[in-house]
């Protein structure tokens, strides 16, 4: 059996790249809290990481004419969503910069979280090459 | 879509920002110059901001968990500075050296006030984008370290 990084590093790769994309999004959520008219976004994270394990799983949508859309691109597409604000702003705005601050900071700590998964998988695939 | 575009988003917030607080300290320097006509009084200023859209930067790049046509945005850019068109305060200063033949000297349409309330708002976004630069140097510095022993 053949040892491919895809499949040694399983979804923490998947994740660790999700958790950069969101934290782009939020720090230009934070960047524009200032800005009239800016609404804020957010990734729905849990879907990616569902389309991410089903394409690692191996379920997915086959395509069987040329029409036919890619389900499973890139391992975890998603749509961007807009946020629903806690409150309306007289400008249109409906960064809550608080509120994204936080999710920031929570984002980067997940972010460890994950890096510490994928830093301890490569740790293991070394010990195992290494054969000590 | 990598942790190199937080930098530029941050940078683009903390320029804002900077230059928002620059006009501040204008109006607030100018709160008080007095002139002899509605012209040449200073009105005070304001920054118009607008969000960055991605496709502007780099069109055609789309990376990983954003589909095409999607939007992820890249930061905020200053549109242009617009002067405020309150009405000007008009004093009666006859002894004033800038007053007119009726006596009366044109103050700015600075609202001190308000200018302050800018102030703090203003500086507290620079901070804020500074702690998101500082957040995406660490994410980085880490995952340099992704193997090492």
């Amino acid at each position: 059996m053949a040892i491919t990084f895809d499949r040694a590093l399983g979804i923490h790769q998947h994740a660790l790249q999700a958790r950069v994309q969101r934290a782009e999004i939020l720090a230009n959520n934070l960047a524009n809290a200032d800005t009239p008219g800016f609404k804020a976004r957010d990734v729905d994270f849990q879907a990616m990481m569902q389309k991410a394990q089903d394409s690692l799983s191996g379920i997915s949508m086959e395509k069987t004419h040329a029409g036919h859309m890619d389900t499973a691109a890139g391992g975890g597409d998603s749509d961007l969503l807009y946020r629903v604000p806690d409150q309306p702003s007289v400008d249109g705005n409906t960064v809550d910069a608080q509120a994204e601050q936080t999710r920031f900071m929570r984002n980067a700590m997940d972010y460890q979280a994950s890096f510490q998964f994928l830093n301890s998988k490569f740790t293991g695939l070394t010990k195992a090459l290494k054969g000590e | 879509m990598s942790l190199g575009n937080i930098f530029d988003i941050a940078g683009s917030g903390m320029t804002a920002q900077s230059l928002r607080l620059n006009t501040t300290a204008s109006n607030i320097a100018n709160a008080e110059t007095a002139s002899s006509s509605t012209d040449t009084t200073y009105r005070a200023r304001k920054p118009v901001f607008s969000a960055i859209q991605q496709s502007m930067m780099n069109p055609g790049q789309q990376g990983f968990g954003v589909q095409a046509g999607e939007d992820a945005g890249a930061g905020v850019r200053v549109e242009g500075i617009v002067e405020s068109d309150a009405e000007l305060q008009m004093r009666y200063e006859p002894h004033h050296p800038a007053a007119n033949e009726d006596g009366y000297v044109f103050y700015p349409n600075v609202n001190v006030v308000e200018e302050m309330a800018d102030m703090m708002s203003s500086s507290r976004s620079f901070q804020m984008n500074v702690d998101i630069m500082n957040t995406a140097k660490s994410m980085m510095q880490r995952i340099l370290t992704l193997g090492q022993q």
